[in-house]
């Protein structure tokens, strides 16, 4: 015993401990991820859809109801489908922090293991618009980048801004930046239409096109700085105050500089 | 003590004051290599200029901090650029400050007005020149005179008549016609009503008729369209508007009725259309009535209704002129 | 001699002999210019112009100004495949295939923000120190001409590449054209060859953009600088300068090398803003098609109040007998524009008919010392930064966690209220700090220092300023309030009684001030001590 409070003294057991914990800790992440990615069974799903249900009592009744009927707060959550259970709790903006204007993308509350039971229990609840898999997200395969630009211009730019920056909306609220956005949350965004942001309909927009937006999204996120500082990507807003700053202000510097008698 | 109020006094211009550089041999000589290291890195900068215009290809990207990937081609060059005019200009600017001369000069000014007899002289001359020509005396010569220069003036504004056709009824007139199919832009695809989800926006574009097959700017210019669908008892319109709906499904022409951007930012939960040039906003289950910003008007509404085949069209063009006002607008 | 001087004297001689230039050239490398930072502001357009000129040059090698449509097959993957019109095409060409064609872009566009930037900042300098008064009246209306055309060269400049922001820049300048009473339409017509878009637009704004306009400034300028070159440039006042002098450094050597020096500096300067900050990024907007827009859409800066106005317009159209009249458009767009600069450009008159003062001034007022003139400034600064802002309510909005609608509705009261209060609390600045001019000549510095006297008080002491500052704080004239006659000798009004009243009232509020330290004053306070 004395050996081991001894070794508990050690300079080195909190780190040891620490990785031995973090190891314990991953590989038991790692087996149940391995676990939900099997096919689910219908017993398995039943206990998925129990799980959510708990999970629903527990975060989103109290604003969305018992039975996801909806409150005064908080619209009824019948019909929406896994898809935007998973937008809104997977980007974090479900639970809402407090009733503000919009909700805002956040750290998410819940892991995506919780929130695949919160979407695939209110999707138990009526049929919606379906989470979409990685095989149907394979914008890389699928869709075009010059024909998403023009399909994001026509259809994304005039709240997103042309560089998907975000813009303002009426009373406060805004169209948030789709930069750092991962692509699955881009596709729910649009078949499912969150808060302000219309619906838009696999008829009108198909799925191809709509990895084409998404190609598009992702290529001007990685595009590079070809002319220096971006100033944002709003435009000639931020264009005018660098001229009225650093522009006139180096410029009036030297003169001060120039018209100052040398010593 | 006096009336007389005295004013404080000019001193004159101060004594001239002289520089390190003036009385020490040794700070001109200083100030003279500043100029020349200022000189040098004009030189320095041009070099770099060349290098990266012939060596640097513009694909490389490194990280700056606070702007981020940036190409590096592009970066140096400019950069290259800058140092050599900046620093050409900062030598002049420090060799004119350190060793040339630096004492103040005064030089007189002289009144601009010409002394009387020259300008009784002027005006002399002048009236002899008028005398001679003798116009006061002739009325007919000014006058037909002023009558000839008048017209002639009227060549150049005849001559830019070509500049473009005359409106006519252009200007009130769109694509649309009883009929036409509503399609997708871009894509070209006719939709139906299930199409759409309520919530579902869609811009839109007249179907083109068999066997065209490009739009110009000019049609699109007025004949885009937004489709929107809403719960048909969030509509809050007159029988009329009401029937120029299709199940919750209205039609508004894109075009802002106030200076023509492109009006497309639908709020879902609101039913608010904003216009993103100056915030004209529009209750689209009021018929896109304005409820702030500058817009005076409505967005006109487009009657749609299905085909046998249940695909959206038409039911009639535009019963108003779409996109900002002109003079002969009636309404 | 040395044989190089020999050489010059040959080479002049020549010129001389067929020209006569020496003798215009020997008074005039010797022509005196005082120095202050201030008057270097008009350089910076100068310069501006001349960098505009050769960057612009550059850029007409490889721009096609048409509005034939084309399909996009450069380097710039996210556009390839695209119809676009040529100017866009090219424009994107000149930044992504030409070396150096992206950096001379942005320089020519950050050079006509600079440009545009150094008119205002001049303007004002000129205005505050009332440099414009006789004999200048001349050279502020060609300054105001080249503040109006610098605006329409700039948004002409912006609309050229026919990119998606541009376009709708131009969409908007076409219904503001269409707006028009009566000839509305037809003029839009012709400008545009027939409906908007069309293809007509933009080649023929090419030719005004780098032809006429270019040529219009450049007479211009000329003659601006010739006027100032003649009429000797104005100095601040100081000893040993007076109305009849001018104090400064010959051109040659000495401001010919800072002025010459300084053209490379601004240059430098536009270069590495071209070099670091991206400007004006045209394939991040795409090609314009008028059923696109973006959100944020706003004009070059120095439109943006022009925007702001026009945004915070309230909804008025006036229908009747089958016409309209869309005051929403017209009154924003063109009505308080064109009454802002018919004001500016008459400025100078109203001045001097209003305070009777008609001779020449060569010497600069310290703004505080014509605190009317400065409160009205401030007045008409306030208003347009109330407008400018509001051009880019949207941005601002999501900023600062606003709404547009809170924005909008502070600046429709604010370009209301605010001027007014800019006027009164900016006269009352000028006439504290020329109060405190006084205490400063009468009493001298706060040197910080604190003595106790022998009863035990204690008291700062204060240092007397030289009489070369006493000299400038006080050289300035105070003018009496002109007292026109109202009454004729019996008694009954006069004709032009009522003109009279008003000129006497604002001379009087014009007149206003602190009575300016005299010697008198100082030496009787001497005798207290």
């Amino acid at each position: 015993m004395k050996r081991l409070s001894r070794l508990r003294r050690h300079r080195a057991a909190g780190p040891i401990l620490l990785v031995f914990a973090l190891l314990t800790i991953g590989t038991t992440f790692q087996v149940a991820g391995a676990v939900t990615e099997t096919a689910p069974s219908v017993a398995d799903r039943s206990a998925i859809i129990e799980e959510g249900k708990q999970l629903f009592l527990k975060g989103c009744s109290s604003c969305h109801g018992l039975n996801a009927e909806g409150g005064t707060v908080a619209p009824s959550l019948i019909g929406v489908g896994a898809a935007s259970v998973d937008f809104q709790v997977g980007t974090g903006r479900m639970p809402m922090a407090d009733m503000s204007q919009q909700a805002m993308r956040k750290d998410p509350v819940y892991t995506p293991e919780e929130v695949n039971a919160l979407a695939i229990y209110v999707a138990s609840l009526a049929p919606g618009p379906e989470v979409p898999t990685d095989e149907m997200l394979n914008y890389e395969r699928d869709g075009s980048v010059a024909e998403g630009g023009e399909l994001f211009r026509t259809n994304c730019a005039m709240c997103h801004n042309f560089a998907a920056q975000g813009g303002a909306l009426t009373q406060g609220k805004y169209a948030p930046t789709l930069m750092g956005v991962e692509p699955k949350h881009i596709y729910e965004a649009m078949v499912t239409g969150p808060q302000s942001m219309p619906v838009f309909s696999d008829k009108t927009l198909t799925a191809e096109e709509k990895l084409s937006i998404i190609k598009w999204i992702k290529s001007v996120e990685a595009e590079p700085q070809l002319g220096g500082a971006a100033l944002g990507r709003v435009g000639p807003v931020t264009e005018g105050l660098l001229a009225w700053t650093l522009g006139i202000g180096l410029l009036i510097g030297v003169a001060v500089w120039l018209a100052m008698k040398a010593r | 003590m006096s009336n007389e109020i005295e004013l404080i006094k000019d001193p004159g211009l101060p004594a001239h004051q002289h520089r390190r550089s003036d009385l020490d041999e040794k700070y001109a000589k200083r100030a003279e290599n500043q100029v020349a290291i200022l000189f040098l890195l004009s030189a320095l900068g041009t070099l770099l200029l060349i290098v990266s215009y012939i060596f640097i290809p513009d694909d490389i990207f490194v990280f700056i901090p606070v702007m981020g990937e940036t190409n590096v081609h592009q970066l140096l060059l400019g950069l290259g650029m800058a140092a050599a005019l900046f620093f050409i200009g900062a030598g002049l600017i420090h060799w004119a400050k350190n060793l040339m001369p630096d004492e103040e000069v005064i030089a007189e000014r002289h009144e601009f007005r010409s002394p009387d007899e020259d300008r009784a002289e002027f005006v002399k001359t002048v009236k002899a020149g008028a005398g001679a020509a003798a116009l006061g005396r002739r009325p007919l010569i000014k006058r037909t005179l002023g009558l000839a220069l008048g017209l002639s003036g009227l060549t150049p504004i005849l001559l830019l008549r070509d500049l473009g056709p005359l409106p006519g009824d252009e200007l009130t007139k769109t694509s649309w016609k009883k009929g036409v199919r509503l399609v997708t832009d871009p894509g070209d695809r006719p939709i139906k009503a299930s199409d759409l989800e309520v919530g579902a926006v869609a811009q839109t574009l007249p179907e083109l008729p068999a066997g065209e097959d490009h739009r110009s700017l000019n049609d699109i210019a007025k004949d885009a369209v937004l489709l929107i669908r809403l719960r048909p008892e969030d509509f809050n319109l007159d029988d009329e508007r009401l029937s120029w709906t299709h199940e919750g499904i209205i039609a508004f022409s894109k075009i802002c009725s106030h200076m023509g951007c492109a009006v497309a930012l639908y709020e879902q939960q609101t039913k608010h259309l904003l216009c993103p040039c100056h915030q004209s906003t529009f209750d689209v289950t009021r018929a896109a009535k304005v409820i702030f910003g500058p817009a005076a008007r409505p967005l006109p509404q487009l009657a749609i209704t299905v085909d046998e085949e249940g695909y959206l069209i038409a039911q009639a063009p535009f019963n108003e002129p779409v996109g900002p006002s002109f003079w002969e607008r009636s309404s | 001699m040395t044989a190089r001087e020999r050489i010059a004297g040959n080479v002049a001689g020549y010129v001389d002999d067929r020209t006569g230039a020496a003798k215009w050239m020997k008074k005039n490398l010797t022509k005196v210019f005082p120095d202050h930072w201030s008057f270097l502001l008009g350089e910076i357009c100068l310069y501006s112009f001349i960098i505009l000129l050769a960057s612009g040059t550059f850029l007409t090698f490889w721009f096609d100004p048409s509005m034939k449509e084309v399909v996009y097959d450069g380097s710039y993957e996210p556009l390839k495949g695209l119809e676009m019109s040529a100017a866009y095409a090219s424009t994107l060409d000149i930044s992504f295939e030409v070396r150096g064609g992206l950096l001379m872009r942005q320089i020519h566009h950050w050079a006509a923000l600079i440009f545009m930037v150094g008119i205002v900042v001049h303007l004002l300098r000129v205005y505050f120190t009332g440099a414009f008064r006789k004999p200048r009246e001349f050279n502020w209306i060609i300054g105001v001409g080249l503040l109006t055309l610098g605006i329409v060269e700039g948004f002409l400049g912006y609309s050229l590449p026919d990119d998606l922001l541009s376009g709708t820049g131009i969409r908007i300048a076409e219904a503001i054209i269409q707006a028009l009473p009566v000839v509305g339409s037809y003029l839009a017509y012709f400008a545009f060859g027939g409906a908007f878009p069309g293809e007509a637009f933009i080649p023929r704004i090419y030719t005004v953009h780098v032809l006429l306009l270019p040529g219009i400034f450049l007479a211009l300028i000329t003659v601006h600088l010739m006027l100032v070159w003649y009429q000797k440039h104005t100095q601040f006042p100081g000893p040993g300068r007076t109305e009849k002098n001018v104090v400064g450094y010959p051109l040659m050597p000495v401001y010919m090398a800072k002025a010459g020096g300084f053209f490379f500096i601004v240059f430098g300067v536009t270069a590495f803003l071209g070099a670091v900050a991206s400007i004006n990024p045209i394939w991040l907007y795409g090609p314009y098609t008028p059923g696109q827009v973006s959100a944020g859409s706003q004009p070059d800066w120095y439109m943006g109040w022009l925007d702001g106005l026009v945004r915070m317009a309230p909804p008025l159209e006036t229908h009747a007998f089958g016409y309209t009249i869309s005051w929403n458009i017209l009154i924003p767009g063109l009505i308080l524009p064109g009454i802002m600069f018919t004001l500016l450009a008459l400025y100078p008159f109203i001045e001097s008919w209003a305070s009777g003062d008609k001779r020449e001034h060569h010497l600069l007022d310290r703004p505080r010392n014509a605190p009317n003139r400065t409160a009205i400034g401030a007045m008409a600064l306030t208003f347009t930064l109330v407008a400018l802002l509001n051009g880019g309510n949207d941005i601002i909005a999501t900023a600062f966690h606003l709404t547009i609608n809170q924005m909008m509705w502070f600046s429709r009261i604010a370009i209301v209220v605010l001027p007014p209060i800019a006027f009164i609390v900016t006269k009352r600045i000028c006439l504290s700090l020329q109060r405190a001019d006084r205490e400063l000549v009468l009493h001298g510095r706060e040197t910080g220092r604190l003595v106790r006297l022998p009863h035990g008080e204690f008291v700062e002491v204060h240092e007397p300023i030289s009489p070369e500052k006493a000299w400038t704080l006080t050289s300035h004239e105070q003018l009496a309030p002109l007292e026109l006659p109202e009454y004729d000798g019996a008694g009954v009004r006069r004709a032009g009684a009522i003109k009279n009243k008003i000129r006497n009232r604002i001379s009087r509020a014009n007149a206003v001030a602190v009575p300016k330290a005299t010697e008198s004053e100082r030496r009787e306070l001497e005798g207290h001590h």
